[in-house]
């Protein structure tokens, strides 16, 4: 029988707010332990939470950017669940009216487009993080709770069953996260378990509308481990149906040194959160005029964006996907664009040249020595015919290595390429005098010789002479 | 001089006309209270050095000439759930046995601006959890009238400490009738204000929806004076009013002439005890004689608060008390895991009653029971909250017994808390509604205890609640009494 698989994310993504969600700790990563700590995220016998209005901001936001609705009448209630990692043994998070509600993203996958459908986004605290004297808690003698990440700003963006593969899960959580850097409410750090996704899968017959039963992966927090996460339980899922077994409904854990699922709690054992309205907290009453604001002070969002390069500066379908898809990118597009530069030289010295030498240094465009505006300068020198293409390509190497304007570099290397038809004369007569088999050959028709006459000709010049016009001299000489 | 038995408006007076000094009168409480404390035992813990300290930076205060703020030097009492920086809060409870806060609730960081002096933490139910002081999990605290009896609760500590002579004032906390009724069962006067009207910032959770910080006093002046210093807005509590806060003390103001009260029929109920029926009847009266009109009004929805708030209050408490854990304060019962360790914590160091309605309030929480009861009490909660504001489209406030007996004696109801729960009939369904409520003395019964009359006001209207408060007890002669504690009044 042939299988199809139904998958489902939760995302959980940290909000980029200085401070936490329900007091004022900071909420900066990477701090010395229990060093952000408060008596209200410590859960102190008395303390009170207030709500941030960043957070309710920045979930707006995000509902807008993924065509929510938002909910004008919103509250917060306590999910009950004993951890040692959660002070007050509840999380503050909403349950039956979520700040944002039926929104939808479009994903691309080999250039089809999809449709996947998002059921809610709400806004919790996160807890905090046990750290265990041995490596794993089952071979520690002790365990201690780092409180600073505790009351850190979340938002749970949750889609409905509507991928099929790996890959469209894939570019589902990857336009998520573009969406989310694009309006700036999350630093979107995958090491950094700034976005984080639990992970449904389910399988059933082709054809069968009835969903089969399904297994959770939790916390993946890379592109890599959620293919791999998917891949493995499609593959495990399908071994068990084939041999006449069924799906038990389960958590499992994804280990990503070995690439497998494990199980680890039956849906049996589950939890009951005991779900009650917060009553320290009032709801969040939003109004129509605040959603517009939101709205209207929303950026250019990705999709959008991709549609301004394809459409009006004529790149490439596959270009404008990838130079949207980190909004680090675009933006860096734009500022080369900015100065006058032509946009398809843009899009290939991007994916080229610049591309490579990130890669080869393990850096992003954000910190790319060549900053957007001597890349146009660059672009800006081809385009007027001071250098060629080939002498541009020495340009960003040196580029790359100094602060200098690509204007010095091209007056200090003496690379201006050279458009004197005196000058280039003599090269010419001399090429022509010592190639007698391609000059004959273009005579006797073969109008491609002339290629290897021009390429003699760059290689005398260094690669200064402007080859249109060699070409164009050349042509002359011999007919 | 005799200071302690005085309200605390006299005592300021006497201050700030230099007659005495504050270390004079906190000498003093202290030493009623080194008298009384054996038999009434409604202090947790004492704080004489921090007073005596408190007590003489007052006095240099009023030698150099400054104006002193109504409260300071004036010792008084606090209940042990509100946190004290610095100083162990309780809540009565074993799992907080040591528990030293690192930070002021919002009401004490009010009362030390005010320069008050502080005789100690006093006894309560564990976590607010009771009508009669006896669920502490330290020692029972006994009624100043008649030690036999109890003094009410959860405040009991706090309206036998003011009653007794070991405070001239006290703080307590309100739920479901926590100061009301502790103050009619000691014959002072407690007020709980407007739900939001005090920051809760600080009190130690039972029921969030329900809990309210309020004063008990010697009489109605000394209420509205405190109510002064710690009503208001405040940052940290999000369900405290925004409301611009009134001078109370203009409502001191004897006069009730076309004032409306209503009479509601469902609060003097089967089984109310005789003498108390008569004594608020009898107080009614008088106020008609005084100008006011007396109105019957009906709150139909009434015989259905009990249950409703003993399901609202213990699922709020289910999830307040989840935090007690033992993993990074308070009491901790080792175990073989983590698991084990927070099962044993709780179920050594929490009490019966704690533990009953932690119980009541997961079932009430429990998928598949959600909507038959929480979600079911939720709305009868707001039945009762419209029976209120339709009452009030009549009557500028609302009359009738704190509570349906006088004190009883210790251990005749602990085994039966369904008894227990039942003497709350008149105070609960005010903490339901968010109401102001007072309850003041208005005789006593005829074994000779005290009897207290309750009157609710509109939600945020305290002063037209104090204005007819004060009005009664500016004719009568029950407020202001100290108990006599066996002659050691002497």
């Amino acid at each position: 029988m042939k299988y199809e698989a139904v998958i489902g994310l939760e995302i959980h993504s940290e909000l980029k707010t200085k401070t936490k969600i329900f007091c004022g700790c900071a909420t900066g990563f990477g701090a010395e332990q229990n060093t952000h700590v408060c008596p209200v995220c410590l859960g102190l016998p008395g303390v009170l939470p207030v709500v941030n209005r960043r957070v309710v901001e920045f979930a707006i936001k995000a509902g807008l950017a993924t065509n929510c609705t938002i909910n004008k009448y919103s509250k917060f209630d306590r999910k009950n669940y004993y951890y040692p990692d959660l002070p007050k043994n509840f999380q503050t998070s909403q349950y039956d009216l979520p700040i944002a509600e039926h929104g939808y993203v479009d994903i691309d996958v080999d250039g089809e487009k999809k449709r996947i459908r998002l059921t809610r986004i709400h806004m919790e605290e996160d807890a905090g993080k046990l750290v265990h004297s041995g490596a794993t808690i089952k071979d520690s003698a002790s365990s201690n709770v780092d409180y600073n990440r505790t009351g850190v700003p979340l938002l749970e963006i949750v889609s409905e069953p509507d991928m099929r593969t790996a890959e469209e899960a894939r570019a589902y959580m990857e336009k998520i996260k573009s969406i989310l850097e694009y309006i700036d409410v999350s630093n979107c750090r995958m090491e950094q378990g700034n976005l984080r996704a639990d992970v449904n899968v389910s399988l059933r017959p082709v054809g069968q509308k009835e969903l089969g039963t399904r297994t959770e992966m939790k916390n993946i927090n890379s592109f890599k481990s959620l293919v791999e996460a998917i891949d493995y339980e499609i593959e495990r899922q399908t071994e068990v149906l084939e041999d006449g077994g069924h799906i038990i409904q389960e958590t499992r854990t994804f280990d990503a040194a070995k690439g497998i699922t494990l199980s680890m709690r039956s849906k049996e054992e589950a939890q009951d959160y005991r779900y009650m309205p917060e009553p320290d907290l009032p709801p969040i009453i939003t109004t129509d005029e605040e959603i517009e604001a939101y709205r209207k002070g929303l950026p250019e969002l990705p999709d959008a964006r991709r549609e301004r390069l394809e459409t009006k500066l004529g790149l490439s379908s596959y270009d404008a996907g990838i130079i949207t898809s980190s909004r680090a990118m675009a933006d860096y597009f734009d500022d080369v664009l900015a100065t006058g530069a032509d946009a398809k030289l843009i899009a290939n010295w991007m994916m080229g040249d610049l591309a490579k030498n990130l890669n080869a240094e393990g850096k992003t465009i954000e910190y790319s020595p060549i900053e957007a505006k001597r890349l146009g300068d660059m672009i800006n020198l081809i385009t007027k015919g001071t250098i060629s293409s080939k002498i541009a390509k020495d340009v960003f190497a040196e580029m790359w290595k100094s602060k200098d304007a690509p204007e010095k570099i091209v007056k200090d290397k003496g690379l201006v390429q050279i458009t004197d038809t005196n000058e280039l004369d003599s090269v010419l007569d001399e090429v022509i005098t010592a190639n007698p088999k391609p000059v004959a050959d273009f005579k006797s028709g073969n109008k491609k010789a002339i290629g290897a006459l021009v390429g003699q000709v760059m290689k005398k010049t260094h690669g200064k002479a402007n080859p249109k016009l060699v070409n164009e001299m050349l042509q002359k000489k011999l007919s | 001089m005799k200071l302690y038995d005085k309200p605390a408006h006299v005592l300021h007076e006497m201050l700030a006309k230099k007659e005495i000094s504050s270390v004079e009168l906190t000498n003093d409480v202290f030493s009623r209270l080194d008298d009384v404390e054996g038999d009434v035992g409604a202090y947790l813990l004492t704080t004489r050095e921090d007073a005596m300290k408190n007590a003489e930076a007052v006095d240099k205060k009023v030698a150099a000439g400054e104006e002193i703020p109504f409260l300071a030097g004036i010792p008084g009492a606090i209940k042990d759930n509100i946190c004290t920086n610095g100083v162990k809060t309780t809540c009565a409870s074993k799992i907080l046995e040591n528990f030293v806060p690192p930070y002021d609730a919002t009401v004490m960081t009010k009362l030390k601006k005010n320069n008050t002096v502080v005789v100690g933490k006093t006894n309560l139910d564990e976590f607010a959890m009771g009508g009669s002081t006896e669920n502490s999990a330290y020692h029972v605290t006994h009624n100043p009238w008649n030690t036999d009896c109890v003094p009410g609760g959860s405040s009991g500590g706090s309206a036998a400490a003011v009653a007794s002579g070991s405070a001239i004032w006290a703080l307590g906390s309100d739920t479901g009738g926590s100061i009301r009724q502790p103050a009619s069962f000691c014959g002072v006067v407690g007020m709980k204000p407007t739900y939001g009207r005090v920051s809760r910032y600080g009190l130690v959770a039972y029921a969030s929806s329900l809990d309210q910080i309020g004063p008990i006093a010697r009489d109605v002046t000394d209420c509205a004076n405190i109510l002064n210093v710690i009503a208001g807005h405040d940052d940290m509590d999000s369900t405290s009013s925004a409301a611009a806060v009134p001078d109370y003390t203009k409502s001191l103001v004897e006069n009730v002439k076309g004032l409306k009260i209503g009479l509601p029929k469902e609060y003097f109920i089967d089984g109310i005890d005789e003498d108390v029926e008569k004594a608020i009847r009898t107080a009614i009266d008088d106020l008609k004689n005084m100008g006011a009109e007396v109105v019957d009004i009906s709150l139909p929805h009434t015989p259905y608060a009990i249950s409703t708030y003993y399901l609202i209050a213990p699922a709020e408490a289910a999830t307040n008390l989840e935090r007690y854990d033992g993993v990074s304060y308070g009491e901790r019962v080792s175990g073989i895991d983590v698991v084990e360790m927070m099962k044993n914590t709780r179920t050594q160091k929490f009490g019966t009653e704690v533990k009953r309605r932690i119980m009541i309030g997961n079932y009430a929480l429990s998928a598949g029971y959600y909507d038959a009861y929480y979600l079911k009490a939720l709305k009868v909660r707001t039945l009762i909250q419209k029976d209120y504001t339709e009452a009030f489209k009549t009557v500028d406030v609302i009359a009738c017994p704190t509570a349906p007996t006088p004190a009883y004696k210790i251990g005749a109801m602990i085994n039966d808390p369904l008894k227990m729960y039942l003497q709350d009939i008149c105070t609960v369904p005010i903490n339901l509604a968010g109401l102001p409520g007072i309850s003041l003395p208005c005789g006593f019964s005829e074994k000779g205890m005290p009897i207290g009359l309750q009157i609710i006001g509109k939600p945020l209207d305290e002063e037209t609640v104090i204005r007819a408060a004060f009005s009664y007890e500016s004719t009568h002669s029950f407020a202001g009494k100290i108990a006599n504690m066996g002659g050691k009044d002497a």
